[in-house]
């Protein structure tokens, strides 16, 4: 039965008919001040969308430099989703010049991240050596100085197989008490700690931490325009997770900006609007909002140890796309002695694979001047952030370190995973804890 | 007071009269054309963008639908430059009579129009926004067409082969020489300055004024007034013309026209020729209508509503009760005075359609040339026009400006952002008038300045700077020439607030009363176009 009450109104490209021009966008993007190559989101969005005619070449070029971020779908006063206007501008674009090598190959963490896994010595030497990165960047135009984790050596999804047959976990838990993990392709293979910390958190909460199969969300591929692939990620996706939606099970992750995507950019900017993508949609949750939600309906565990810091917080664009709020302030203003602040920026310029570009390298870098400017001028040595390209982001324009707010609720609980140090000692009241290691 | 001596003196700067200047300076003919106002500023100016395939008319009008499927084909050839290739679509819905769509396809082929039919299906894959309800649906060679470029072509063309055009020349007499008429005197509406033009033939190609024209020879042409409502639709809802397959209603028709979809329109008995009101219950109706073929439209963003008045002429000896509205034949009528009231030098062309403005242009030129014993057959049918200077590399394409823009082709400041129109084309426009005076208006026609969303509420005062700054206008002649344009634009928008436009509509207000005080700063008089009071607008719509 298909619903006939949905009209063209409803769908993002019509959306450009709500704009009045007033360019509050304009005003609100970090690109458009620091680069006279990008004209901003107004007359990229709303205002070329009406000069665009479906199924013809792409006529754009300046919309290549809009970095995705999505903060002028945020602040437009009347609903235009200018962000997802020029996400699908760009696919059509990719679809009449077809795409780069480097941006297929951004578009594609989720298989170097696996493959260079095993040769994790080797690559890592690989992206931490200065005249190969200098190679890469001639050659390949991805930049030397973008931002490159590194991998762990082993996976996350590996870890778990091996922890169940260790540690079996009873399989009798009610549905209310499960909750499904989407741990993304950071957290699989550079990154696996966070995940590790996760499931402990979870389970420290009391809940059945489940982790079915799962593929990159697909927005690397949505940012650069290959929507083909893109819709095959989300479609795995969707395919994996809609039963635990059924059952009214939560799915979490701890990636802001692969949540983002189940969320948002499935619907609007992919346009998979169908039953099942907006069942998984609704019942997807980024981590510490699920924490908060938790803590609303008092099923939160309040075992706090207290950690003495003060340490600022960023949150990632992609995350403030959730319209949920700042949830990891909420949840780390319950630890006792942790005192958490909002860097005020609005983002940090990497943008997900767009601060990896070598043309688009320095942009970024002066996008994420303020973020650097402001944890320089407090001194700090650890910052916050829920997203994995934006912490590597601000590392490399700070030095300081960064880490998951998750790292710091398991601190909080005294929980540690092995292969792990973390950031900062609990229980202590020194004061020789704050903003630092 | 000046004099000038031609062969033929056109009266009207619309599309019969353009192209008419085209014809007669194919045949060597020495024409100059004159308009009171600017080009395209009558009935060929402010019609919904329709050029028809017949198709419209294969139910009642069949020499209509003919001469406009032939036409069609034509125009296509001739001023490629000004036609979007749309295509078009009849659509019946279950609330239209169900014998309708065979009458309709036997009329389509006896007039020679192809329809193709479709499935429901194929036809919502083409246009996503059209109604589930589709009982019958069929494909025809519809097209849009931009009135502004084809008429700047024609003008442009007959230029180029000795052709002349003056615009905002108002004619004030005929002249008579016992039974023959010998040329026309005219005052420029701007500067006042009266000339005399001699001429050997006059053609009134005036549309709706065709009687008043005539009556100034003491003719009489009972031309009547037919006034259509149209409104622009912010964005393109469909790519395709969509018609409803029912018998000729109001609110049948929505054309997607450069960057715009009109909806079209109504049809209502008026007084006078310039009766431009749009009234409450045409936007209703024509909104509702759509809706029905595309649901959801009366809920998307209206810009613009306006009307035109179709000139419909039925030649005297007919005979049969006065019809009014639809009923009249939409075919045209060439009038040799010479010939129906003895008065030679004098020849009237009226009724018919845009499509057929060529057409209409050939057989009035044909009456003009027997007069003056010039043998000379027409041929504008098949040879394509140059593309005009202005509209160069402009081809009527949605998408055009915005490559342009994009690929480094338009450089300097964009000055229009919703048209997509840069300060120099804005100063190489207001260059091409030369010492002409020139009002913010004639460049909106021009350009497509300030036609867009925003409806100049942020280009006005930038294009109105622009032109002072090259002008060296007084401060109060800038200001009388931005609230002249604010206040036009205005006008046009007052049947549409509501929803989105209101919203733009207060933030343009707030912008131009509270911001630049616009309402407030001096003009000294310079003119009383200014800032009107809304009061005394409704007056004159």
């Amino acid at each position: 039965m298909t619903d006939h009450s949905t009209t063209l109104i409803d769908l993002t490209p019509f959306t450009a008919d709500h704009c009045l021009k007033c360019n509050i966008c304009t005003s609100a993007c970090p690109v458009a001040p620091v680069t006279p190559l990008f004209p901003g989101p107004k007359t990229v969005g709303p205002q070329a969308q009406r000069l665009r005619l479906p199924g013809e070449p792409s006529p754009d070029h300046s919309i290549d430099y809009c970095s995705g971020c999505g903060i002028c779908t945020q602040v437009c006063p009347h609903g235009v989703r200018v962000m997802e206007i020029n996400t699908q501008a760009k696919a059509v674009m990719t679809q009449t010049h077809g795409m780069s090598p480097r941006n297929w190959f951004l578009s594609r963490n989720e298989l170097w991240g696996r493959l260079g896994t095993p040769f994790a010595p080797l690559a890592n030497f690989g992206v931490g050596n200065r005249w190969l990165r200098l190679i890469v960047e001639k050659t390949f135009k991805v930049s030397a100085r973008g931002p490159l984790p590194g991998w762990a050596g082993y996976t996350f999804r590996g870890w778990w197989k091996r922890e169940i047959k260790r540690r079996p976990r009873p399989q009798s838990a009610p549905d209310a008490q499960r909750v499904v993990y989407f741990h993304g392709c950071s957290t699989n293979t550079y990154e696996p700690h966070i995940g590790k910390l996760a499931v402990a958190v979870l389970e420290h909460i009391g809940l059945h931490v489940e982790i079915p199969p799962q593929t990159c969300c697909g927005l690397p591929a949505q940012s650069n325009g290959d929507f083909k692939a893109a819709r095959r990620y989300a479609r795995t996706n969707i395919e994996s997770l809609v039963e635990y939606a059924r059952r009214g099970i939560p799915i979490v992750g701890t990636s802001a900006s692969c949540i983002t995507a189940i969320k948002g950019d499935y619907q609007h900017v992919l346009g998979l609007d169908d039953e099942d993508a907006l069942l998984v949609a609704a019942n997807t949750y980024d981590f510490m909002e699920f924490l908060a939600r938790l803590d609303h309906e008092g099923r939160l565990p309040r075992d706090f140890q207290p950690i003495e810091a003060e340490l600022p917080y960023h949150a990632p664009c992609q995350l403030k796309a959730h319209g949920m709020g700042r949830p990891a302030l909420d949840v780390l203003d319950l630890i006792p002695g942790l005192r958490c602040w909002e860097i005020d920026a609005d983002c940090c310029g990497i943008a997900g694979t767009y601060g990896y570009k070598a043309e688009k390298r320095e942009i970024a870098e002066a996008v994420g001047r303020p973020i650097a400017e402001q944890v320089s001028a407090a001194g700090a040595r650890l910052v916050v952030c829920d997203t994995e390209t934006c912490r590597w982001q601000i590392t490399s324009l700070t030095g300081a370190k960064t880490v998951h707010p998750v790292e710091l609720v398991a601190l909080a609980y005294g929980l540690t995973v092995d292969r792990y140090t973390p950031p900062l000692r609990a229980g202590t009241a020194a004061h020789a804890a704050v903003g630092g290691l | 007071m000046t004099t000038t001596s031609v062969d033929v003196l056109i009266i009207g700067g619309g599309a019969t009269g353009a192209a008419a200047l085209y014809d007669l300076a194919r045949r060597g003919v020495r024409a100059l054309l004159v308009d009171q106002l600017d080009f395209t500023t009558g009935t060929s100016g402010r019609y919904h963008g329709l050029l028809h395939s017949g198709g419209r008319y294969a139910g009642r009008d069949l020499e209509t639908a003919r001469e406009c499927i032939v036409e069609n084909r034509v125009l296509r050839r001739i001023v490629p430059f000004a036609v979007e290739d749309t295509g078009g679509l009849f659509v019946a819905t279950p609330a239209d009579p169900a014998d309708f769509p065979a009458r309709w396809l036997d009329g389509c082929a006896k007039a020679g129009i192809p329809a193709e039919p479709l499935s429901a299906a194929q036809a919502r894959a083409a246009e996503p926004a059209l109604t589930h309800d589709i009982t019958a649906v069929y494909r025809v060679p519809d097209g849009s067409v931009d009135s502004f470029d084809m008429i700047h072509g024609f003008v442009a063309a007959a230029r180029d082969l000795g052709g002349d055009a003056w615009i905002y020349q108002q004619v004030t007499a005929l002249l008579r020489e016992g039974d023959a008429v010998v040329g026309a005197t005219l005052r420029d509406t701007r500067s006042g300055e009266a000339r005399t033009v001699h001429a050997a033939c006059v053609l009134n190609a005036t549309g709706p004024w065709a009687g008043a024209v005539a009556q100034l020879a003491g003719l009489n042409v009972s031309v009547k007034f037919d006034r259509g409502a149209m409104i622009a639709m912010n964005t393109r809802w469909v790519n395709t013309i969509v018609n409803r397959l029912r018998p000729a209603a109001d609110g049948d028709i929505l054309v997607p026209v450069g960057t715009v979809c009109v909806l079209g329109t109504t049809s209502v008995h008026t007084s006078a020729p310039d009766d431009y009101r749009v009234e409450a219950w045409e936007v209703s109706k024509i909104l509702a209508e759509a809706d029905v073929v595309v649901p959801g439209i009366r809920n998307g963003r209206a810009l613009r509503a306006w009307a035109g008045v179709r000139p419909l002429y039925e030649p005297p000896q007919a005979g049969h009760d006065e019809a009014q509205g639809r009923e009249v034949a939409r075919t045209f009528s060439v009038l040799d005075h010479a010939v129906l009231d003895g008065v030679r030098g004098l020849v009237t062309v009226t009724g018919g359609k845009l499509t057929t403005c060529r057409l209409m242009a050939e057989k009035a030129a044909d009456a003009v040339c027997a007069q003056l014993g010039i043998s000379a057959p027409c041929s504008t049918a098949d040879e394509a026009l140059p593309i005009p200077a202005a509209t160069a590399g402009r081809y009527h394409r949605l998408d055009h400006r915005l490559h342009k823009l994009e690929h480094g082709e338009m450089p300097g400041d964009l000055i229009c952002e919703c048209e997509m129109i840069t300060r120099p084309q804005l100063e190489a426009a207001i260059a091409a008038y030369g010492g002409q005076p020139v009002a913010l208006d004639d460049l909106r026609r021009d350009l497509r300045l300030g036609m867009g969303p925003c409806q100049a509420g942020f280009c006005g005062v930038r294009a109105a700077g622009i032109l002072q700054a090259v002008r060296g206008q007084a401060s109060a002649e800038a200001t009388a020439a931005l609230g002249a344009f604010v206040d036009e634009r205005f006008r046009g928008v007052r049947p549409l607030l509501w929803g989105h436009q209101l919203r733009q509509l207060y933030l343009d207000e707030l912008i131009y009363r509270r911001t630049l005080g616009l309402d407030r700063l001096p003009d000294e008089g310079v003119s009383q176009a200014t800032t009107a009071a809304p009061g005394e607008e409704a007056a004159h719509g």
